[in-house]
């Protein structure tokens, strides 16, 4: 009891600190002094009817709401003498691999810079910057000024899916002989994962006796039976503007008129003009330099978005946010509690020394092949530059860099690996050794489509409602259990085929698929 | 990859006649129809796919005469709120005999662009947009003594209309929409509205600095092919299922019903200002690729209509499209003689009018909050057609059984 009340005490004191260094904390204080001209403001009870004020005026919800998000965000309440690498990452040989994986990545990226010549950053001639800025909005259309064959993505999925393929936990002798205990899959390390009757139990939402979008909206249906009242609740909802009951709300599904807003509300998203004015800044940023990794945006945009039947028509917003997400510095914050670390360059020169290394990119992050498509689904939502700027960040810092970072996290993409073998082992035992037979190892098929959160394989409604969930439940163990009950399904087909490639052909077309039904078949209708 | 072909050759019990034999089914061009339309004798069973004066609803010029008589009489008739539903329109002249009148409005409206298009090409040929008149000086009437002209070329007759400067833009891009109805007769008017359809993006953003670039305006695909900036990889098209949900989680789910229910209205009223005048020869029915702009009001306006829309694929999703709408054509023609006659869908064809409007079988209320008629029309919505063929002939079958 004391530990619990000292963890609840340590944790309230880290959000305070936190809350106070950020905007609303000045907002609030603002509000107090000025509330203080109010009739009702009574100097005998001066703290209680300020808090009364705060109450009415709603401010006590959007202080409620930004508490609510830190939580969501927040790593789980460790020790409080515990290194700052434990909250990055508790388990030492996860963090040695990241971190090796880091230095593999900035490899390549530094000796593609050396043979290209080209530097990681310049200041834009004064000609150059007044002509991006005329095109600011139309950067599609332009060929880009270096040649855009001379680029390789610095890494694709597969080499990540290799490196984890090899993660061994050194304390941990599995020994050699096989028993029905044995893994069958590529993931050989020994993570806790859930399994089917822990998954209805988290995913209980998502059970058969609840209504869902995605499945109890079908044109058979009529709507009275639940789309109706399921609306009414969302927007009863969005007039409250709580983030809480927004989450819990969202696990059903959104409403398509509401999602843009019911997002936004979830992930405590307010376009303040200082956000604005933050997104102008960075915007300012693009035009006065220019980086190594702006080609490599180019690049993944031409070969990925551009090519998508659907997204090619947001490829213009797709540089406008990456170009700026890749400058801007606050990404930096959420390395405190991902084993990633920021990769670090040095001024020309000063090799070596601290004073002159700088984060490269600014915000730290790589992008790989493929990333353009985590923010095109979200182009769909949100046409205001500066708003879908901030939702793929704040999207970005909750959940993708889950994806392509190695971390023990059970919504890291260790834990997906491992959780979609496990299920595909345990519940299709016979499909998982086929496959395996014929050298059509599961994973390798499924595992793109996690590392993207399925964007660009499903029909872009079916993906909004995939991510519906990942925001309600606030995890990706979703992605998963998916890519498991798509197996599932394709289970007849698969079990003939007698290669990899005719396995992927099976699996190459997802467009079609409804994923609400095919989870709850998954989870809940099948005997297990 | 030609769908229609296609879809002939694989419909069980049809087969494709050579050279001069007898035919019970023409899936024609105008040409021949023009050429030997009058002297072909057809058994009542025959069929044809084009009426015999469809100009009169796809030649720009006829078809902006006809509408303008329509209105009139309208507003005589019904009043001027009824006849305002024909503003779907822009404003348009006939070129050159209407140029006096086209310079008046012209005048009216200072520093506004307008668009000369060819009254019978098609795919964006020969079009142009202009804000001078002097740009326009070819289609001047009555400026050239009668000496000159003994000597000059005819002038290609062109209609000059109002260009739309505030298009609905999506990733900064202009678009129209393809919309497919399928007429069975005009007296009474049978008309089917297909639930699939495509929005045809240009392929660069859209501005009104550059009215000389065609590759902005210009949104059909013909064009955007020659476009240095067309990837065929692209397609540049979204089929409607897709744009009406983007609009309905950008503006919401009764915003885009009044849209559709306003493009009902101009599909509608369309056929209706053509109705008397068409020859509604009993062989004829003629499927039209309806080409719509909505504007950022969300206005829908009519570009034009065509008798012969493309059905040549440009992309696997679209040869799917194309070959269901053709399938499904031919189910409403019904060759065959399965139908009843009383349906009101057909795989991915809902029965739009006939002889008067059609309703909804569930009585939906009505969302559009104008009063009007709900009207059984799915454009953009689910199309789960081979269901629905299957439960249709299988009952089909199962009344033919019950003998009655």
């Amino acid at each position: 009891m004391l530990q619990e009340e000292s963890d609840l005490a340590l944790i309230i004191a880290q959000i305070v600190q936190k809350l106070k260094g950020s905007n609303l904390y000045t907002q609030l204080e603002r509000q107090a002094w000025a509330s203080l001209q109010r009739p009702e403001i009574k100097l005998e009870s001066l703290k209680e009817d300020i808090k009364e004020f705060f109450k009415i005026s709603g401010w006590e919800k959007k202080l409620q709401n930004a508490v609510y998000s830190e939580l969501s965000v927040f790593p789980l309440p460790s020790h409080p003498a515990a290194p700052p690498e434990h909250l990055k990452e508790p388990l030492v040989y996860m963090r040695k691999a990241q971190g090796s994986w880091e230095r593999r990545i900035l490899k390549s990226l530094n000796s593609m810079c050396t043979e290209l010549s080209i530097p990681l950053a310049r200041k834009r001639p004064v000609g150059e910057q007044k002509e991006l800025l005329n095109k600011w909005n139309e950067m599609g259309t332009d060929e880009p000024v270096l040649d855009l064959s001379l680029f390789r993505p610095v890494y694709a999925p597969k080499d990540f899916l290799e490196v984890l393929i090899n993660l061994r936990n050194p304390n941990y002798e599995n020994g050699d002989s096989h028993s029905f205990r044995t893994h069958l899959g590529l993931i050989q390390v020994p993570l806790k994962v859930k399994d089917i009757p822990e998954l209805k139990e988290f995913f209980v939402e998502l059970g058969l006796t609840a209504g869902q979008l995605g499945v109890d909206d079908s044109t058979q249906v009529p709507p009275e039976l639940f789309e109706n009242e399921h609306v009414r609740i969302g927007q009863k909802v969005l007039s409250e503007q709580d983030s809480a009951a927004a989450q819990q709300y969202i696990r059903q599904g959104s409403p398509t008129a509401l999602r843009a807003e019911l997002w936004a509300l979830i992930l405590n998203i307010s376009s303040q003009p200082e956000d604005i004015l933050y997104y102008e800044q960075l915007k300012t940023n693009v035009i006065q330099h220019d980086l190594l990794v702006d080609s490599l945006i180019y690049k993944d945009v031409k070969l990925t978005a551009s090519n998508d039947d659907y997204y090619f028509v947001f490829e213009d917003y797709l540089y406008q946010v990456l170009l700026c997400f890749s400058r801007d510095t606050s990404v930096l914050g959420h390395f405190a509690y991902s084993s990633a670390s920021p990769p670090k360059s040095y001024i020309r020169g000063k090799l070596g020394l601290e004073e002159y290394a700088v984060f490269y990119p600014p915000n730290g992050v790589i992008p790989f092949h493929g990333f353009s498509m985590y923010v095109a689904p979200l182009c769909f939502l949100y046409h205001e530059p500066s708003k879908l700027y901030q939702i793929f960040r704040e999207m970005y810092v909750r959940f993708f860099f889950r994806l392509h970072s190695i971390s023990s996290h059970p919504s890291g993409i260790v834990s997906l690996c491992l959780l979609f073998e496990t299920l595909l082992q345990t519940y299709l035992p016979q499909l998982f050794y086929h496959l395996r037979e014929i050298g059509a190892q599961p994973l390798r098929i499924s595992f793109k489509w996690m590392v993207r959160a399925f964007s660009g394989y499903l029909a872009t409604d079916q993906l909004l409602l995939l991510w519906d969930r990942i925001l309600g439940y606030n995890s990706l163990e979703i992605l998963a259990v998916l890519a498991a009950a798509v197996f599932a399904f394709r289970a007849v087909n698969l079990m003939e085929v007698t290669s990899l490639a005719a396995a992927e052909a099976v699996l190459a077309d997802l467009s079609t698929l409804k994923v609400m039904p095919l989870l709850q078949i998954f989870l809940f209708a099948t005997v297990t | 990859m030609n769908t229609l072909m296609d879809v002939l050759h694989h419909r069980p019990g049809w087969v494709e006649v050579k050279d001069e034999g007898e035919w019970d089914f023409y899936w024609c061009d105008v040409s021949w129809l023009r050429e030997n339309f009058d002297h072909t004798y057809m058994d009542e069973h025959v069929r044809i796919s084009h009426f015999r004066n469809h100009y009169e609803l796809t030649r720009k010029n006829y078809m902006v005469k006809n509408l303008k008589r329509f209105r009139k009489q309208l507003e005589r008739e019904a009043g001027k709120l009824e006849a305002a539903k024909c503003d779907f329109f822009p404003k348009t002249f006939e070129m050159p005999c209407e140029y006096h009148l086209f310079v008046e409005e012209f005048r009216k409206n200072p520093g506004i662009t307008w668009i000369m298009k060819p009254v019978a090409r098609s795919q964006g040929k020969g079009i142009f947009l202009f804000r001078r008149l002097k740009d326009i000086m070819d289609w001047k009437k009555d400026t050239r003594s009668s000496d000159d002209q003994k000597d000059d070329i005819p002038v290609e007759s062109y209609v000059a209309q109002r260009y739309i400067e505030n298009p609905y833009l999506i990733g900064g891009r202009k678009f129209d929409l393809r919309v497919y109805v399928l007429v069975m007769s005009y007296m009474p008017l049978r008309a089917w509205l297909y639930r699939d359809g495509f929005a045809r993006f240009s392929n660069t953003r859209f501005t009104l600095n550059s009215i000389d670039d065609q590759y902005v305006h210009l949104t059909n695909v013909a064009v955007q092919k020659t476009s240095p900036d067309y990837h065929p990889k692209k397609g540049c098209k979204w089929m409607l299922q897709r744009f009406r949900q983007y609009l309905a989680s950008k503006h919401g789910p009764e915003a885009v019903e009044t849209l559709f229910s306003d493009m009902d209205n101009i599909f509608i009223r369309s056929l209706q200002s053509v109705q008397k005048v068409i020859i509604s020869d009993k062989h004829c029915f003629e499927l039209y690729g309806y080409d719509i702009l909505i504007d950022q009001d969300l206005k829908p306006w009519l570009l034009e209509v065509n008798a012969s829309p493309s059905l040549t694929a440009s992309s696997q999703e679209d040869y799917e499209l194309k070959t269901s709408l053709l399938e499904d054509t031919l189910h409403v023609v019904d060759m065959e003689a399965r139908l009843t006659g009383r349906e009101k869908r057909v795989g991915g064809f809902d029965l739009m009018w006939n002889d008067g409007p059609v309703s909804r079988e569930d009585g939906a209320h009505d969302l559009s909050g104008m009063g009007n008629f709900v009207t059984n029309t799915h454009l953009g919505c689910v199309n789960d057609r081979k269901k629905q063929l299957r439960q249709l002939f299988r009952s089909l079958q199962g009344q033919k059984k019950t003998p009655n």
